[in-house]
């Protein structure tokens, strides 16, 4: 028996004339919980997220929310609300009024909605600007305001697309923390589309990692950056050297390896391992990247002709290299992770 | 460096050249005539104020301005309600960005000919023996002749609709053309239904452009007299064809006086509907 806040999709495909952009996925979000889809633009989390909300047909397959199909339901009455990337505030309405709006198209009350809708921006910390038009208000205030008027219809799941992107990187760090604490105060699914890794790590429970109409990993972001199944989520994830090296018994296989876990040292040392030259050296603060192109000769093929080592900084400089440098590249047996694509 | 100070004045001097000449000086003009005595044959420099008092003295001033302030209230409500129809129609359900060009261009096909040929072509068309009254009497659907297509009332205002619906099409359309389609969205994500999304949305967005369209018809049907002299067949009587009728007499300081009045009235009705709509967001 599924929850009543659960998310399915079974099968999900969208198709644009004879494109399709979203590619039969199915997936499950439990109630409750802050689901990330990330993927680069055009993987199709936009078009999934969309269908979740009721603005774009599914083409084949079903939605379900608890136990219930809401493929032909209006948005409206799915149980989800959704916020608009660039947050669609009614320019001619002020925040409160903003807030209630989807009470007035229910025919509440004047005086019950605006209580109402002042709960609400209480709840986002905006109870100060009711009266303001959205031009009067910054960006973060701009995205409290369409904040409050999702959840204002009592929402089992809300859904965000790319919701931080029109904010300046200061701002958007703490935007992040509020979503977060918000949809732990909650206790409402939040399903969330970005193109930042980082922000899908930094918030999610769920990272959803798409690309071409495709999910290629579902699991949390520990485990996607651990263990990426494939080589496009590696990449896409950051941080991960893709390597093709011998198996074990024989033949070839694709490996990742951590940039932080590989390591530079005397030639020989390590367990697996190739010499190179250092192409590039960059500062950044606690740790230096490093970026060596392998020699010629070596069993190893590295991905994009260049492998990254993140080296601590008081390592770094301990013993630094510089461009044109020979090193050699060793890491661990036991970090290293087989790809299955 | 110290830029000279002629320099601003120089650079504003065309416009106001242009606004000084074609505008504020023919108004001055008419404001100074309007004071001036007249006889059957000359008018004669001077400052009396017969050419108001006759004017506002007269029942025939008051039934005329009525008259036309009844026919630009009819034509603002039927252009409104068809170019809000048409504006909505072709923003929001042509999808495609060719046919909305083409639509588009299509409603202006009628501005390619001249106001004139445009309102004598009703004439072959609703006469008593025209083609609408041909049609309907063979249809059987009437035993006579419609008498009330021509020369009347229902005639002037169908003509005024036909020429002014494009100036109500336009600054609504560019309006909607603006909203942001997610605000739609938004809406029904709210629960609003299609009608509500309309009343809610879309009409407070709009209304910039329902004020522009609104200023354009209403000033155009307030001076006009051609339209009316042809449709009404000289039945009906609107401010301009007063005005014309007394430019024909050579009465120039009782047409300028009118001229004034008329202009004040226009005025307080643009200001009117400028307090209600603040339209400079669309300018």
């Amino acid at each position: 028996m599924a929850d009543k806040g659960d998310i399915e999709l079974a099968a999900v495909l969208k198709r644009y004339g004879s494109a399709i952009a979203v590619d039969s996925i199915s997936l499950k979000i439990p109630a409750g919980t802050y689901c990330c889809l990330l993927g680069p633009s055009g993987c199709g989390k936009s078009s999934t997220l969309r269908m979740i909300a009721g603005h774009e047909d599914v083409s084949d397959g079903d939605i379900l929310l608890g136990n219930e199909v809401i493929n032909d339901l209006p948005p409206a009455r799915r149980g989800t609300a959704m916020m608009f990337q660039n947050y669609a505030l009614f320019p001619h309405l002020d925040c409160i009024d903003n807030v209630a709006f989807s009470l007035k198209m229910k025919g509440v009350a004047k005086a019950e909605r605006r209580a109402r809708a002042m709960e609400l921006l209480r709840l986002v910390d905006m109870q100060d600007y009711a009266a303001r038009l959205p031009a009067q208000l910054s960006g973060g205030q701009q995205q409290r305001i369409a904040l409050a008027r999702a959840l204002i219809t009592g929402p089992s799941a809300l859904l965000l697309d790319e919701p931080l992107s029109a904010l300046d990187p200061f701002l958007r760090a703490r935007m992040r923390e509020e979503l977060k604490r918000l949809q732990k105060e909650l206790g409402i699914s939040f399903i969330h589309v970005t193109h930042s890794q980082e922000e899908a790590m930094a918030l999610a429970d769920l990272v959803v990692v798409m690309n071409r109409g495709r999910i290629e990993q579902a699991a949390s972001a520990r485990a996607v950056f651990n263990t990426p199944r494939t080589a496009f989520v590696a990449r896409f994830i950051g941080g991960h050297n893709i390597v093709e090296a011998p198996a074990d018994g024989g033949g070839r296989q694709r490996i990742s390896v951590r940039a932080d876990r590989a390591a530079l040292t005397a030639p020989g040392s390590g367990e697996a391992g190739f010499g190179g030259t250092v192409r590039a050296v960059e500062y950044l603060g606690s740790v230096v990247h490093v970026g060596i192109s392998p020699n010629g000769g070596t069993d190893f093929a590295v991905d994009q002709g260049e492998f990254l080592v993140a080296v601590n900084e008081n390592k770094f400089f301990a013993a630094p290299v510089a461009l044109g440098d020979a090193v050699s590249v060793s890491w661990k047996l036991e970090d290293i992770h087989v790809l299955e694509a | 460096m110290q830029s000279k100070s002629y320099i601003p004045y120089l650079q504003v001097a065309p416009l106001a050249f242009v606004f000084g000449a074609f505008l504020v000086i023919p108004i001055l003009t008419i404001l100074v005539v309007s004071f001036w005595d007249y006889d059957f044959a000359r008018i004669i420099p001077d400052f009396v104020l017969t050419n108001y008092r006759e004017l506002l003295g007269s029942p025939v001033t008051l039934r005329t301005y009525l008259n036309t302030l009844r026919y630009a209230a009819i034509v603002w409500v039927a252009t409104l309600a068809i170019g809000f129809t048409i504006a909505y129609f072709l923003a929001f359900h042509v999808r495609s960005d060719t046919w909305q060009t083409a639509c588009f261009l299509i409603c202006t096909v009628p501005f390619l000919t001249s106001n004139i040929i445009r309102m004598i072509s009703w004439i072959p068309f609703l006469g008593r023996n025209g083609l609408l009254n041909s049609a309907l009497v063979g249809a059987g659907i009437v035993d006579q002749p419609l008498e009330f297509l021509l020369f009347s009332d229902f005639a002037v205002v169908l003509a005024f609709v036909h020429l002014y619906t494009l100036f109500m099409i336009v600054p609504i359309f560019n309006s909607m053309m603006r909203i942001d389609r997610s605000l739609i969205e938004a809406a029904y994500d709210a629960g609003a239904n299609g009608l509500q999304v309309l009343t809610s949305v879309i009409v407070p967005l709009c209304k910039p452009g329902i004020a522009i369209g609104s200023i354009f018809v209403v000033t155009l049907v307030m001076g006009d007299f051609v339209t009316v002299r042809f449709m009404s067949g000289g039945q009906s009587a609107s401010v301009g064809l007063m005005m014309s009728n007394a430019i024909s007499l050579l009465q120039y300081p009782a047409a300028a006086a009118n001229a004034v009045i008329l202009l004040v009235v226009v005025l307080l009705m643009v200001g009117a509907m400028m307090r209600i709509v603040d339209i400079r967001k669309e300018l």
